[in-house]
């Protein structure tokens, strides 16, 4: 072979691919190297590290949460509801104007913090349901046989539509989110010191990820929802009902979405109708980075999300000297997303669909 | 007497394509019935529209005189309905019991389902064995095992099989359409979809003969094995 037939040969996007890897990789070792052997940028001690890696697991808790209606709806459907998002604000919005304003205007929330929580849980949990139940029913089971990028377009639509709804209804101001006089200040656990608020988040997050686990793997429901995501005809035909299963899963994405709305306000402290959008795109982030479609990798990726945004900015931003690295926390979910692609892009544990059918 | 299955004059389209033209046949109660024929004749079409997975745009499937056509997909396995899909199409991320839990999907006796389940593994010993393996991972001779085993644990009355021989080794064959002769004994009547006329023809009672989506010939199995158009395009008798 002569030389100019060899060059015709490669392929120069794979070259730029590879020129891309390379220069990612020297550029994160650069950046952590600079950072922990010379010091680069502001000194952190070892409770400095251990807060960001800790803000990042409960950020990373919420990513998750909502990563999971992505990923389950994806499971059924292969459709990317981007409205996800809006299900997520609604719970949020309604449960702040409708029930938590008032239970602390009252004084009930710091009187009953409990049950002053779980009353505006269970409200977003409902809000949410209805808001993701009403969207499957009317946007999308009518476009269940249409090509895929006509539902992907109805979600864009939704989304929009839920959001102008809800700031129809109460408004385009910043709204604060009570918080209980208990979930101030810190605690120390197990030699460990939480903002008590983050702790919180934390432990809700993960206990509603086994239970949502448990449910898709035990119970009968979830075994169907499995069922339908494999294949709808052989589904219909072991009795069934498929329209009900994919609703159910819609339900059940929009309740753990619910249930990060209210978390979220406790840790930001203000709603408003327009919050959905960037935790949304994050956690769908996520739900790519596990591999989407699958449960435990939208776990996954929410926890991995939160802590590279928590860490990655003082760590390798800072060391490459970058000037106001934190600013750059979203810079570094996107590129850690467009990364990932690159390198791996059945995401951390996902199959290749394509081999999936096989 | 009213047949079991009573198909009457049955046009089934894909979009333009006209896959059924016409089509009319019957199963009596406790009978195996082939229904042979090529690629692409209408097999598996025939067996979807049975399923209801499509709808006839004209003509009628009846069940025990009862027209199958009001019912969702969904409905049929409690009529006592059901298929081992072409392909086997058994839930591959799903465990060999769970597979065949959702056999049972439709039904609420625990202690019969429990039963099935014994009675499936005494069926498929291999399935047994296997229970807690990822059904992907099995091998193709044991997913079939799988797929039929799951289809008898909601009880069918009538059970669909859709080519269960494709794919496999003849031993193999010889296996699984004993044991479609074994469920038959126990009183579950089958319309057995085949391009393996030869076998299919072995323990069928009658057969019918499809070709591009028309029906061109229907007799005892014994004739049809005799006869010289089968002989010569399915049997491959020069
Ligand atoms: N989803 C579809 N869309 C369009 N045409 C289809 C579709 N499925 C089947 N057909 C056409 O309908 C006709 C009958 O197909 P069918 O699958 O019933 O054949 P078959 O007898 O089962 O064949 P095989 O033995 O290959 O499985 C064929 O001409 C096929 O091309
Ligand atoms: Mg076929």
């Amino acid at each position: 072979m002569t030389l100019s037939q060899r060059l015709r040969d490669i392929d120069w996007i794979d070259v730029w691919l590879w020129i891309f890897r390379i220069l990612i990789i020297v550029g994160v070792v650069i950046g952590i190297v600079r950072k922990l052997f010379f010091g680069a940028g502001t000194a952190y001690g070892v409770d400095d590290w251990l807060d960001f890696f800790i803000s990042g697991l409960s950020q990373g808790g919420l990513y998750a949460l909502i990563a999971l209606g992505y990923t389950m709806v994806y499971g059924v459907l292969f459709m990317i509801n981007f409205a996800h998002g809006e299900f997520f604000m609604s719970g949020g919005m309604a449960a702040t104007y409708l029930v938590a304003s008032t239970l602390a205007a009252t004084g009930f929330m710091n009187e009953q913090p409990i049950i002053y929580l779980v009353l505006v849980m269970v409200f977003s949990v409902l809000t949410s349901m209805s808001v993701s139940l009403l969207t499957e029913r009317i946007a999308y089971r009518p476009l269940r046989r249409a090509p895929r990028l006509v539902p992907l377009i109805t979600a864009i639509g939704a989304s929009f539509f839920w959001q102008y709804i809800f700031r129809g209804f109460f408004g385009s101001a910043v709204k604060a989110f009570p918080v209980p006089t208990i979930l101030e200040g810190r605690v120390n656990v197990l030699g460990l010191d939480f903002l008590k608020v983050r702790l919180m988040v934390i432990i809700v997050s993960i206990v509603a990820l086994i239970a949502l686990y448990l449910f898709v793997q035990k119970t009968k429901t979830g075994k169907s929802i499995r069922a339908v995501a494999e294949d709808k005809d052989v589904a219909a035909l072991m009795g069934i009902d498929v329209d009900r299963a994919i609703a159910t899963t819609f339900a059940v994405g929009a309740m753990m979405a619910g249930i990060a709305a209210v978390l979220w306000g406790l840790v930001f402290k203000q709603v408003i109708f327009s919050m959905g959008f960037v935790p949304g795109i994050k956690a769908f982030t996520a739900a790519v980075l596990g591999g989407i479609g699958s449960i435990p990798g939208a776990a996954l990726g929410g926890f991995f999300l939160g802590v590279i945004e928590a860490v990655g900015p003082p760590l390798i931003l800072e060391g490459l000297g970058a000037p106001g690295a934190h600013q750059l926390k979203d810079v570094t979910a996107f590129l850690l997303l467009v990364l990932v692609l690159i390198f791996r892009p059945q995401g951390i544990i996902g199959e290749r669909l394509a081999e999936k059918k096989a | 007497m009213t047949a079991m299955l009573e198909i009457n004059d049955v046009h089934a389209y894909y979009g333009k394509i006209h896959a059924l033209k016409g089509i009319s046949l019957n199963v009596e109660q406790g009978e195996i019935v082939t229904l042979i024929g090529g690629n692409g004749a209408g097999k598996t079409t025939t067996l979807r529209t049975i399923c209801a997975l499509m709808r006839p745009t004209s003509g009628f499937v009846k069940l025990n005189g009862e027209d199958l056509n009001k019912y969702k997909p969904s409905q049929l396995a409690a009529k006592g309905v059901a298929m081992v899909p072409e392909g086997r199409g058994v839930f591959s991320r799903m465990t060999v019991l769970e597979n065949l839990e959702m056999g049972a999907f439709h039904r609420k006796d625990k202690a019969g389902i429990a039963e099935d389940i014994e009675r499936v593994y005494a069926l498929f010993p291999r399935l047994k064995e296997r229970h807690g393996q990822v059904s992907g991972t099995l091998s193709g001779g044991e997913q079939q095992m799988l797929a039929m085993g799951r289809a008898m644990m909601s009880r069918p009355s009538l059970l669909l099989l859709d080519e269960p021989s494709m794919g496999l080794a003849p031993v193999l064959v010889e296996a699984i359409f004993s044991t479609v002769e074994e469920i038959n004994r126990q009183g579950t009547t089958i319309l057995l979809v085949e391009q393996n006329a030869l076998m299919a023809l072995q323990i069928a009672g009658r057969g019918y003969v499809l070709q591009t989506g028309e029906i061109v010939l229907s007799d005892n199995a014994k004739s049809l094995q005799r006869n010289a158009m089968v002989q010569k395009v399915y049997l491959g008798v020069e």
